[in-house]
């Protein structure tokens, strides 16, 4: 089905697509045509070739794991290592992120080089993570692990009750 | 208490009725609402925070905090306009109390004040509690309910004294662009009109830029522009617009505002400051999201088959009713399904035969509002 209105650029597309996604993944092909003037089988094709050349890399739920009853510990840990002539960041990186309990990586600027958000079912469980699974990398020189607390936003989405909508049901 | 006949003369506001109707129904999906359902940006919520710790609960200057006409100044050169903060640019509380004092600085009794039709809805009471006389000049579906030299000359606009119109309008979303306007401007100076442009949705123009009538020649020093926080910041509780025009009319608007109003509410003054000062962003974003959702109800509309031209401002769509009464289409709608729109006509004589759809609301409610719409129209044709 043609939508109305006519769009320009691919780029502009497929941002607005981004977007779109970015903000709510589970919008259907058909309104998302909608919302940004394109058909729907033009959508089909720009999400197919963002997920192919990788710029989609996913798309998952945000989760207030608070509100699950099920055990669950996550920690940030900042990593500093050593590098040497054969050996990059990228080489540590690939190590690093082949385990599942390593839900982010990233290489930062600042105090220390890695940071990483680890997830396990006790404190123990992680921390056993750390200091057997992480720390032993021969590059690895140090490790510093803060465990959270509890978690107020994520991705953008904040953890407590929604604002009522307290405008006028029918104004001017 | 016995009240006087001026106030027994304003006749009751026609959006009431359906304000009640949507109360008395539960799980309604409001497409009725005349204002942004964001919350103003946070960083100008913190300013409005800070500026209460710090005491700052003083009245300000009647024309407004200098600071804040400054920041106006400079942020409306982006339309084209160059007012100067001492003399020419007067902060109000909202823009309604701009037109007011505006109506009765400017018009003279008896004397006619033209208003696009269908428009906002206190123009025409604003204006005779003025003295003047409203005049509506009928705009029409066939030309995108933009005001033209035709309708001005057909309504007998040559004889006003002033006229007023409201583009991005409220309630169709229609736009005028330079080109349109030009010959709105041309038939206010062969006529001698001065013009009260509501420009208040200007920042809610999508797919081109906002233009102002005032930018064109000979119209700065016979127009009086009019914006504000409401609808672009989302700031519409905390009471904030601004006037602008040749000193002459500013100061006579000053005049009376320093009477009925001192000065505009200090707390939203610093809110506005910080909103004009580091806010672009969000309303950016703002309105990148109502554009989508335009996108996505016209495209619902067209899927329908409900008759609806292509608005592309503020945050209303004007479709056809798809029945003869809209008002009880309207009535039906709500309580059969628990869907709110305003009747156009309660805006207007020109609205007859018209919905006002505001959305001014999140993509799962637009979703669902529409489906409820789709089920009704289908219901009541078939």
């Amino acid at each position: 089905m043609p939508g109305p209105f006519p769009y320009s650029g691919m780029d502009d597309d497929r941002r607005e697509l981004l977007a779109l996604l970015a903000e709510d993944a589970r919008q259907s092909t058909a309104d998302l045509a909608r919302q940004t003037g394109m058909d729907e089988d033009a959508v089909e094709d720009a999400v197919d070739a963002l997920e192919a050349e990788g710029v989609i890399r996913g798309y998952q739920a945000v989760v207030d794991w608070e509100a699950v009853d099920e055990e669950r510990v996550e920690a940030n840990v900042e990593l500093n290592v050593e590098l040497d002539r054969e050996t990059s960041y990228e080489d540590i990186a690939g190590r690093i992120a082949k385990f599942p309990e390593v839900e982010t990586l990233k290489l930062v600027s600042g105090d220390y080089d890695f940071a990483l958000e680890v997830a396990g079912e006790s404190m123990r469980q992680v921390s056993f993570f750390v200091s057997e699974r992480i720390a032993p990398i021969p590059e690895v020189t140090q490790t510093v692990t803060h465990y959270v607390m509890t978690t107020y936003k994520d991705r953008g989405i904040e953890f407590r009750e929604g604002d009522d909508d307290d405008r006028l049901s029918v104004s001017p | 208490m016995r009240t006087s006949s001026l106030a027994e003369d304003i006749p009751p506001s026609g959006i009431r009725k359906y304000f009640e109707l949507a109360e008395e129904e539960d799980d309604v999906i409001s497409l009725g609402v005349g204002e942004p359902d964001f919350s103003a940006p946070w960083t100008a919520r913190r300013a409005a925070i800070d500026s209460l710790e710090a005491g700052k609960t003083s009245y300000t200057t009647n024309r407004g905090k200098r600071e804040l006409r400054e920041a106006i100044s400079e942020h409306v050169t982006r339309y084209g306009h160059e007012y100067d903060p001492d003399s020419e640019i007067l902060v109000t509380t909202g823009v309604s109390e701009g037109v007011d004092v505006a109506m009765r600085a400017l018009v003279n009794p008896g004397e006619k004040v033209a208003i696009a039709d269908p428009s906002y809805l206190s123009y025409g009471p604003t204006a005779e509690l003025a003295g003047g006389e409203p005049l509506p000049v009928p705009t029409s579906a066939d030309e995108e309910f933009r005001l033209t030299y035709d309708a001005l000359e057909r309504a007998g606009a040559d004889e006003a004294s002033l006229l007023v119109l409201c583009y991005p309008n409220n309630p169709t979303g229609a736009t005028m662009d330079e080109r349109h306007l030009r010959e709105v401007a041309d038939f206010c100076r062969e006529h001698d009109l001065r013009v009260l442009s509501d420009e208040v949705y200007a920042a809610l123009t999508y797919g081109g830029e906002h233009d102002s009538i005032a930018t064109l020649p000979g119209m700065r020093e016979r127009t009086v522009v009019f914006n504000g926080f409401s609808k672009a910041y989302a700031m519409t509780g905390l009471r904030l617009g601004y006037a602008m025009g040749p000193s002459d009319a500013i100061d006579a608007m000053n005049r009376i505002h320093q009477y009925v109003m001192l000065s505009a509410p200090t707390t939203a003054q610093y809110a506005a400051i910080e909103a004009l000062e580091s806010c672009d962003d969000q309303v950016e974003e703002m309105t990148a999201a109502y554009n989508r959702r335009r996108n996505f109800v016209l495209s619902r509309f067209e899927e329908m088959g409900v008759e609806c031209f292509e608005a592309k401002g503020a945050f209303y769509v004007f479709p056809e009713c798809p029945t003869d009464d809209a008002e009880r289409f309207a009535e039906e709608l709500v309580q059969e399904e628990g869907v709110a729109v305003v009747p156009g006509k309660v805006f207007g004589e020109a609205g007859e035969g018209h919905l006002r759809v505001s959305y001014a609301s999140g993509m799962d409610e637009l979703r669902e509002a529409l489906d409820r719409f789709e089920r009704h129209v289908n219901r009541i044709t078939a």
